[in-house]
């Protein structure tokens, strides 16, 4: 398999690479790790004419906490690079543990976190947990800098709302009032397989009782969505099985998944209900894991 | 990567410079040249195989920098001032590597095609974490799929090659 021409550029600012798009506005494409778009042009699904890495502009390849911010990671950064960030190990192991449920060595080492959402791809394992600690990313363009909830990046399966001149410079995970998160893949093989369902949780606890939750599901609607209706029923009632087991029931209904080749939609719900039951009962037992 | 000369038909070549195997290769690419057909077309170095070429198989797997990636998605531009190591630069002498060594006595090795990713995914573990467990040793090759062996020999192998007991 081979792939079609094109020029390729190593922009050495954001800047720069944000004047490459905009001057190239229909024929240019960002690469990052290239594990997602590469196999697309292999296939003849892309075929841009210019490609504008951006995986050495300075500081894109960072993870750190800053004060007063967050967990502030690069949007070049690897896949593998949350897993084994200590920053992030620390604060959201929870994040880490997403990050390790993606894909194989190989692609975890290439394949970045700007990649994974930009090609907003409905079963993709970072959203779903970087929506329910409600991260933002910061996007850049020629005409300057904007925040967006990661929950409002995507608007459809492979469509989300970066203007062509814009680049996802980094994703910000805010200090947090809650207590507890985690995500649970379902895939049918442990390494190498996407999410048939994902379900992501985060849970603030005080005296057994849920003051917030977020909740977000991956790979049951075209989109990485929040459950909303389970996060309303969830906030202000005290914690019982019964709550938890309702809650399931409540995102299992809210969803919004297809028949395909991986699973049934009727599957698909029953897991929903299952993980989401799963994913609470964890966050709430055992804080970010 | 600055450094490129356009031919007649209007095609980019640059002026890329890796060291693969500790020797330094400056080659003039396309853009469009994709690392593991650079390692074995242009440099003859066709240990490293191609399966899938969709990331799915790992047979392509060489270390970049140290860490396991599949070289048919990753660009030899990409790789402009990098390390890579392929299968040919893992005995460092005329004597094979432990791993594979272990590998041979273990009957890890059937058809062989998946040999080579196999052996830097287990390389770039022992490096790492030279006494895996079992469990961790399955996930270090997790990314590597092998149609003839099995696994079991191939796990058993690498545990040999860590110097730890082998579970029958
Ligand atoms: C074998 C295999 C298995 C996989 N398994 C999984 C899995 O289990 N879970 C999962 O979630 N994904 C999986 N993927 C998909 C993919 O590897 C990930 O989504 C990865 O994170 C993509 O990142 P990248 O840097 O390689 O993206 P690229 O291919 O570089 O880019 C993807 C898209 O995003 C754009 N883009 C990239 N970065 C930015 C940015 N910062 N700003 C603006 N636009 C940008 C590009 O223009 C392109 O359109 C798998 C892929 C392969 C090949
Ligand atoms: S050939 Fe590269 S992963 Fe299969
Ligand atoms: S030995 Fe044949 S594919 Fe592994």
């Amino acid at each position: 398999m081979y792939l079609p021409d094109f020029d390729y550029y190593v922009p050495a600012s954001v800047a720069e690479a944000c004047q490459l798009l905009a001057e190239n506005i229909d024929c240019a494409k960002v690469i990052s790790g290239g594990t997602d778009l590469l196999p697309k042009m292999k296939h003849g699904l892309l075929s841009p004419q210019i490609l504008v890495s951006i995986k050495k502009i300075p500081g894109l390849r960072k993870i750190e906490y800053v004060q007063g911010k967050g967990v502030v990671i690069g949007a070049a950064s690897t896949i593998n690079d949350i897993v084994f960030s200590e920053v992030v190990q620390q604060k959201y192991p929870s994040v880490s543990n997403a990050a390790h449920t993606m894909a194989a060595n190989q692609v975890r080492h290439s394949g970045t976190v700007g990649g994974n959402l930009v090609s907003a791809v409905p079963s993709a394992d970072m959203p779903p947990i970087l929506m329910a600690l409600n991260a933002t990313a910061t996007i850049e363009g020629p005409n300057g800098q904007r925040q967006l909830p990661v929950e409002d990046v995507f608007c459809g399966p492979s469509k989300c709302l970066l203007e062509k001149s814009e680049i996802i410079t980094e994703i910000i995970i805010p200090d947090q009032a809650m207590t507890g998160s985690t995500y649970f893949k379902f895939a049918l093989r442990r390494a190498g397989a996407l999410a048939v369902v994902g379900v992501a949780a985060a849970v603030q606890v005080e005296n057994e009782t849920i003051k917030d939750a977020r909740v977000a599901l991956g790979a049951v609607a075209p989109v990485p969505m929040r459950a909303k209706k389970t996060e309303e029923f969830l906030i202000g009632k005290k914690i019982s099985d019964e709550l938890l087991e309702e809650a399931g029931k409540i995102a299992a209904a809210e969803c919004k998944p297809i028949t395909d080749f991986r699973a049934s939609e009727e599957y698909r719900r029953d897991l929903v209900r299952i993980y989401t039951k799963r994913a609470l009962c964890k966050a709430i037992d055992q804080g970010h894991v | 990567m600055s450094n490129f000369i356009v031919d007649n038909n209007g095609i980019k070549r640059y002026l890329v410079t890796i060291n693969v195997n500790g020797i330094e290769y400056t080659k003039v690419v396309k853009a469009n040249t994709l690392l593991v057909n650079f390692l074995r077309e242009e440099l003859d170095l066709t240990g490293t195989k191609k399966g899938c070429e969709l990331g799915d198989c790992g047979s392509c797997t060489v270390l970049l920098e140290g860490k396991p990636v599949n070289s048919c998605l990753i660009l030899a531009i990409e790789a402009d001032g990098m390390k890579v190591t392929t299968i040919e630069g893992v005995a460092s002498t005329a004597n094979l590597d432990n791993i594979q060594e272990k590998f041979l006595e273990y009957g890890a090795i059937q058809c062989g095609y998946c040999s080579a990713g196999m052996i830097l995914s287990a390389k770039a573990l022992l490096t790492e974490n030279p006494k895996p467990t079992e469990e961790e040793v399955r996930a270090g090759i997790s990314g590597n799929l092998c149609r003839c062996t099995g696994y079991i020999n191939i796990i058993k192998a690498i545990m040999a090659a860590s110097g730890q007991e082998v579970m029958n």
